[in-house]
């Protein structure tokens, strides 16, 4: 469980970060988003007791950081920006160096080393000095550190970047499972949009050290984006005038219903398309295609349209940048 | 065959626990370091020289020495070229401490090894001894093995064996050396931003360092063995001060947050003016400040008034028996005391003072206190005191050469000391008390008053005493000691 209330970090007069109260619990995967030094990193470092908040407060498996901070790293696992390892040392001799710092016996480290081995598929890899490693397995024995001791609570930064397609599917598989058979709280700090859509359950889109938008990615496209976007598409069959008004007589039809967003002009087979939106998609949109059936307009599909997280992160820091720049103007 | 009674093994117990929660980790750290070390062929190399090639070198020169030497007969040269060559031979794996050292925490910062290791579960106490020992371990042992190699060597070629005393006392100096070297660059390194900077720094290191093998380098070759010891003693002390130091300024946060050294040289102004400056006027200044700048130096002078009172007498009587001047009492031209002429011919004998004048006199004093300042930040503060010791050990000396020549010389400390000692003595107190604060603020930690600006802070007060205090008390003792010291000690002297 990762709980902050408040959180505050100032260096000097730099605000890194503003105010964050966040609750992750556990089988949860909250991603922070945000730009190069919104405050992602600084936040994880609250989290993982290496900074001290400069106000506020925060708790990892009921541990405060600035109370207990051995207790909160015992209990969790921090993979940070850069693997950072020591690349003299082969990647077994430096798990087992990380082991022995969380206090694990000599068997559990080998029984543990062995099973997240075979698990990231890079048992044949780490009797090699890591010097010799790839980015990408880098990356993965310093994913292999962060889960040696099995903690509860896990700070992942930016945990495929420099892999493989096959190896960051493979990252993102182990920490789906994670979260779901383990029950980890999870914090994913990532730039991929798509990753974080896909792992987590809710987002966080973080400015200047400000959260400025927090939801499941469903509930922050509704907030950023508006209502669920619905696409219906007529048939193309009969002559040009005939299709026009067929187009425009089912846009006056669905506008009974539902707020138009668009109407395709009819002229290409692609256009003869209306798009809109409604809040009550599961009840308008039964009773919509009844009339329009009843209508006798020729209904061909009806389909929500997919809207990206990115488009909510680009309208959420549009936003803040132009607050900002009507604060910058007084 | 014993068996462990219950106690016992609740006692075993709690040190398997104790070490396996608080000494365990750091030793983990320690092997992975030294392991990291021993992999990296740019510094076995040069140890593996300086431990088999070097004795051999050194040897090669002692045996050649004592060729030549001995054709001309000074076979005290040879005699303690010999220790000498072995400290030297001790010192120069020692050296790489200070290479490994600088690279400890920020060498890790820049590889960005660290950020992992701060968020294992460590206390800073842990991490700090884990790091200090990897530094120290390889070069001492090293050294040690050199000295070993040399001294084999010497035994089996020339015959020569130091004694038990000599050899402990080489191993010892080169232990304290590295040790104090490693204390010193740990701290630079963990509060550095980037290896560059560290290095830079490390002159503050090598400066002393050098200077230090060169006096224990004449303090050999003139076989001042105990001065030796001594030496060693004050190293350990310092590498202890500066071990407490360096944990208590360790941050994990400046270690991660800082990226670029700057020097604020208005905020220094800043700090040491508003130190320095009266806050609300004169009254003030006497009625308020002043008292509670000696309010905060309590510590500072409880140490100098017993160093002074303890150490002055026992170093002035230890030279009274030791140097004693063969003094009688026809001998000394009492009438002569008191005529400014005479005085000022023994004045220019001793070589003490320009002039036997007020002036002459303040001025030797401004001078002697502000070099006690300028050793204190030195010195975390210590050496401040020496200066101040030394006239107390005179007057000490002289009580006891007048004990001896049947003169009371309590009634001679009050009639040729107490007139102008009243106001200088407290002058001199107040002064070396806040040169030691100065000194001794960097041992605390910036957010309780440490730090450079504590220092300036420190050096603002000391200014401020200085002026307002300090100099009146100084000027009026100095007038004192012209006019009325000397029509006094005539007159003690006649009576």
């Amino acid at each position: 469980m990762i709980e902050t209330m408040g959180l505050v970090k100032q260096f000097g007069d730099l605000v890194a970060v503003s105010d964050v109260t966040l609750t992750v619990p556990p089988g949860d995967v909250l991603a922070l988003l945000g730009p190069n030094g919104a405050g992602k990193t600084t936040t994880v470092r609250m989290l993982s007791a290496i900074l001290a908040p400069t106000r506020g407060w925060a708790r990892l498996s009921g541990y405060d950081v600035v109370e207990s901070p051995d207790e909160v790293r015992k209990r969790v696992g921090v993979l940070t920006e850069a693997p950072g390892l020591y690349l003299r040392m082969t990647g077994w001799e430096y798990l087992d160096f990380f082991g022995q710092l969380w206090g694990m016996s000599s068997s559990w480290r080998k029984a543990r080393i062995d099973a997240l081995a075979r698990q990231f598929r890079v048992g044949s890899f780490l009797s090699r000095r890591m010097g010799e490693y790839s980015k990408g397995m880098r990356q993965k024995v310093a994913l292999l550190r962060t889960l040696l001791h099995n903690p509860p609570v896990l700070l992942l930064d930016e945990p495929t970047s420099a892999m493989d397609p096959e190896s960051a599917r493979l990252v993102r598989d182990i920490i789906l499972e994670m979260r779901h058979t383990a029950n980890h709280s999870i914090i994913v700090c990532t730039h991929n949009l798509p990753e974080a859509e896909e792992l987590a359950d809710r987002i966080a889109i973080i400015d200047a050290g400000r959260i400025l938008a927090l939801g499941t990615p469903t509930e922050l496209k509704r907030r950023w984006l508006g209502s669920p976007l619905m696409e219906l598409r007529l048939s193309t069959s009969g002559n040009g005038t005939g299709r026009l008004d067929i187009h425009a007589g089912a846009a006056e039809l669905v506008a009974e219903f539902a707020t138009v967003e668009s109407i395709g002009d009819g002229s290409l087979a692609e256009d003869h398309r209306i798009r809109y939106r409604t809040s009550e998609a599961a009840s308008v949109n039964p009773v919509l295609l009844d009339a329009l059936f009843r209508a006798g307009y020729p209904v061909l599909t009806l389909s929500e349209v997919a809207q990206s997280l990115e488009a909510v992160y680009l309208r959420v820091m549009s936003e803040a940048q132009a607050v900002r720049a009507e604060i910058e103007k007084g | 065959m014993p068996t462990r009674t219950g106690s016992g093994n609740a006692q075993s117990d709690a040190v398997s626990s104790w070490w396996s929660r608080q000494i365990a980790p750091s030793l983990v750290i320690t092997r992975r370091e030294i392991q990291d070390t021993l992999r990296d062929w740019r510094l076995v190399l040069p140890i593996v020289v300086l431990v088999s090639i070097f004795p051999i070198l050194a040897n090669v020169v002692a045996a050649s020495g004592v060729d030549y030497v001995s054709q001309h007969g000074a076979d005290l040269i040879v005699e303690r070229l010999f220790p000498f060559l072995m400290l030297v031979v001790g010192f120069f794996p020692s050296t790489f401490s200070l290479v490994i050292a600088l690279e400890t925490f920020v060498g890790e910062k820049e590889r960005h090894s660290l950020e992992p290791l701060l968020s294992a579960p460590l206390t800073d106490l842990q991490l700090y001894v884990g790091k200090l020992l990897a530094a120290t371990l390889p070069p001492v042992l090293a050294s040690y093995l050199g000295m070993l190699v040399y001294t084999l060597l010497l035994g089996f070629t020339v015959g020569w064996w130091p004694s038990a005393s000599l050899f402990v006392l080489a191993v010892t100096l080169s232990t304290m050396t590295a040790v104090l070297m490693v204390a010193g660059a740990v701290i630079i390194s963990s509060q550095s931003t980037s290896v560059r900077a560290a290095n830079l720094l490390a002159s503050f290191i090598i400066l002393p360092m050098a200077l230090l093998l060169q006096a224990q380098s004449a303090l050999l070759l003139y076989a001042h063995y105990t001065a030796l010891w001594l030496i060693a003693l004050a190293l350990l002390i310092v590498a202890v001060l500066l071990i407490r130091l360096g944990i208590r300024l360790f941050n994990r946060e400046q270690l991660l947050g800082t990226d670029l050294d700057h020097l604020d040289l208005r905020a220094g102004l800043r700090t040491f003016w508003s130190a320095l400056w009266p806050r609300k006027g004169l009254v003030a200044l006497y009625t308020r400040e002043i008292p509670e700048i000696v309010r905060g130096l309590r510590a500072e002078l409880i140490v100098v008034l017993l160093v002074l009172v303890i150490g002055g007498a026992a170093i002035g009587a230890w030279a009274a028996n030791q140097f004693p001047l063969q003094l009688t009492v026809p001998s000394l031209d009492v009438q002569g005391i008191a005529d400014r002429e005479v005085m000022q011919e023994l004045i220019n004998s001793s070589g003490l003072l320009p002039r036997f004048s007020p002036g002459a006199i303040l001025l030797h004093n401004i001078r002697a206190l502000v070099a006690a300042a300028m050793l204190a930040l030195l010195s975390l503060g210590t050496l401040a005191l020496l200066l101040l010791l030394a006239p107390i050990a005179v007057v000490a000396y002289a009580g006891v050469l007048l004990t001896r020549l049947g003169i009371d010389a309590s009634l001679f400390v009050v009639i040729a000391v107490l007139p102008h000692g009243l106001f200088e003595l407290p002058a001199a107190i107040l002064a070396t008390a806040q040169a030691m604060r100065a000194g001794d603020i960097i041992l605390q930690p910036p957010d309780q008053g440490g730090g450079v600006l504590g220092i300036v802070r420190e050096m603002g007060h000391f200014a401020k005493l200085f002026i307002a205090v300090v100099l009146p008390l100084l000027a009026l003792a100095a007038w004192i000691e012209v006019h009325v010291t000397p029509q006094a000690v005539v007159w003690f002297m006649n009576r």
